[in-house]
């Protein structure tokens, strides 16, 4: 099953790419293949934008603008239910404790996580 | 009714968690054994997580868990704290030793908690850190759920701690097979599916979900449908007719649309549903008995409300972008808003003109 054609927010830059493979380990899409020693992304529109890839990515080559693709947390947001659990700009609709707003944790260096 | 809740830290002395397994003794202190069956109790609280019972109050005490008789080899998972989540990883883990590393998530699954970040990077160094598990194992390897991954820097944590992480299987079940075949996985279990039985196991939670807007809407059509030039009436029939169109649509809404979702045109979720409630609607204008433009107009409001409904359960499904959903509501939410206001005109002209 696929999702909308040329939507999301995937950039991988080829050049910054050590070819360590954790993007094609991480990725519960198949987005991603081994092409001459570097990624290549392979089936953008199975993308569903999680995040994994960028985070887990040891040289920052990969960008997604993460999120949740849910129409219940985008229209939560939109009437100004805001919480910070469910990526940018997006309300959660799945209740429980995630549901108060609280900070996102910080990583460990003390930076805000880029992409939540 | 407290199902399985648990509030003993590991190990406590009369720890009435069902799925304490006794004590083992490390270098790190005394640690809880797991069951890897489940007990009549974990059964019902996974069903009635299902239905939306309970579902929050149900954390597993965070920290380090044995399973079987682990040695220093023996392999080092890490999941959430979620209840669901620890019972389908233990009963995996039938005949095999492990140590389980369960992170404080709130209560929250891996995939949602590494979505809000409360599966993430400074949890798993900090709990690692709190549990000694560095001196419990002889290996260096974390094996972390692959779904974990949104909320995880894996090369962040390497540096950290010194072990190196590999990411599992997506689901539990293939806990076996990846040990089996030395923490690899093959590229199939790397994947998230969308089974007909996935789909539909939301359908509970969405019932419980959309009962009472589905009981506001019954309420309002009822009452509307007394109107009248002369005066106001109810009558049974048209009501029944009502509360048939009211069920008909929240059950098509949410369980016929997930249902036929591969076969169902188009990629966008609102022409999904739309397309479900076009065929309810054509049914309804065909059968309604009380007047063609009653029909036509409760076929109309039965496209918009399948088509909205569609739209909602993009957020139960493991393949929407979140590009994908903001574009798709950009123009699906006019559409819809206007299929619903002509339907409504329709409704209200059939009673009073």
């Amino acid at each position: 099953m696929k999702y909308l054609r040329e939507v999301v927010t995937l950039r991988l830059d080829r050049d910054a790419c050590v070819g360590c493979g954790r993007c094609l380990e991480v990725c519960p899409r198949g987005v991603f293949a081994l092409d001459a020693g570097k990624a290549r992304i392979v089936d953008r529109d199975a993308c569903m934008e999680c995040g994994a890839c960028a985070r887990n990515c040891p040289v920052s080559a990969l960008f997604v603008r993460n999120g949740v693709g849910c129409a219940v947390g985008i229209l939560n947001a939109k009437l100004g239910r805001t919480s910070s659990c469910c990526g940018a700009e997006q309300a959660c609709c799945c209740g429980g404790p995630g549901e108060t707003a609280k900070p996102s944790p910080e990583t460990v260096d003390g930076t805000a996580p880029t992409v939540l | 009714m407290s199902v399985g809740s648990c509030d003993c830290r590991p190990c406590d002395a009369v720890c009435a968690c069902g799925w304490s397994d006794g004590c083992v003794e490390t270098a790190a202190g005394r640690v809880t054994r797991a069951k890897t069956r489940w007990s009549w109790r974990d059964r019902l609280g996974s069903w009635a997580v299902c239905w939306g019972v309970g579902r929050m109050r149900y954390p597993v005490p965070p920290g380090l868990y044995a399973v079987g008789k682990p040695g220093p080899d023996a392999p080092l998972l890490v999941t959430a704290n979620y209840k669901l989540s620890f019972d389908h990883v233990r009963r995996a883990l039938s005949g095999h030793d492990a140590w389980v590393l369960v992170l404080d998530t709130q209560g929250v699954n891996v995939w949602c908690a590494a979505g809000k970040g409360t599966f993430g990077t400074a949890e798993l160094i900090a709990r690692f850190e709190a549990s000694g598990v560095s001196k419990v194992v002889g290996h260096r390897t974390l094996v972390l759920p692959q779904l974990g991954a949104p909320g995880v820097a894996a090369h962040e944590v390497s540096r950290r701690t010194g072990f190196k992480v590999v990411y599992g299987p997506v689901y539990a079940k293939d806990l076996p097979a990846f040990l089996e075949a030395g923490l690899h996985a093959a590229p199939e279990m790397r994947r998230v599916g969308f089974t007909l039985r996935e789909r539909l196991a939301v359908t509970p939670i969405e019932l419980v979900h959309r009962f009472i807007p589905a009981l506001t809407l019954l309420a309002l059509f009822v009452a509307s449908s007394g109107l009248g030039r002369h005066g106001y009436r109810l009558e049974a029939g048209l009501c029944a007719w009502i509360a048939w169109a009211v069920v008909c649509n929240t059950l098509a809404g949410i369980a016929l649309t997930p249902a036929l979702l591969p076969w169902l045109p188009g990629r966008a979720f609102a022409l999904k549903g739309a397309v479900t409630g076009a065929a309810l609607g054509v049914a309804f204008a065909c059968l309604w008995p009380f007047g063609r433009l009653a029909g036509v107009s409760v076929g109309l409001l039965s496209v918009a409300a399948c088509s909205f409904l569609g739209l909602m359960f993009t957020g139960c499904t493991p393949y929407t972008s979140a590009s994908g959903v903001r574009s798709e509501m950009s123009w699906a939410l006019p559409v819809q808003g206007a299929f619903a206001l002509v339907g409504l005109l329709g409704w209200l002209a059939a009673l009073l003109v």
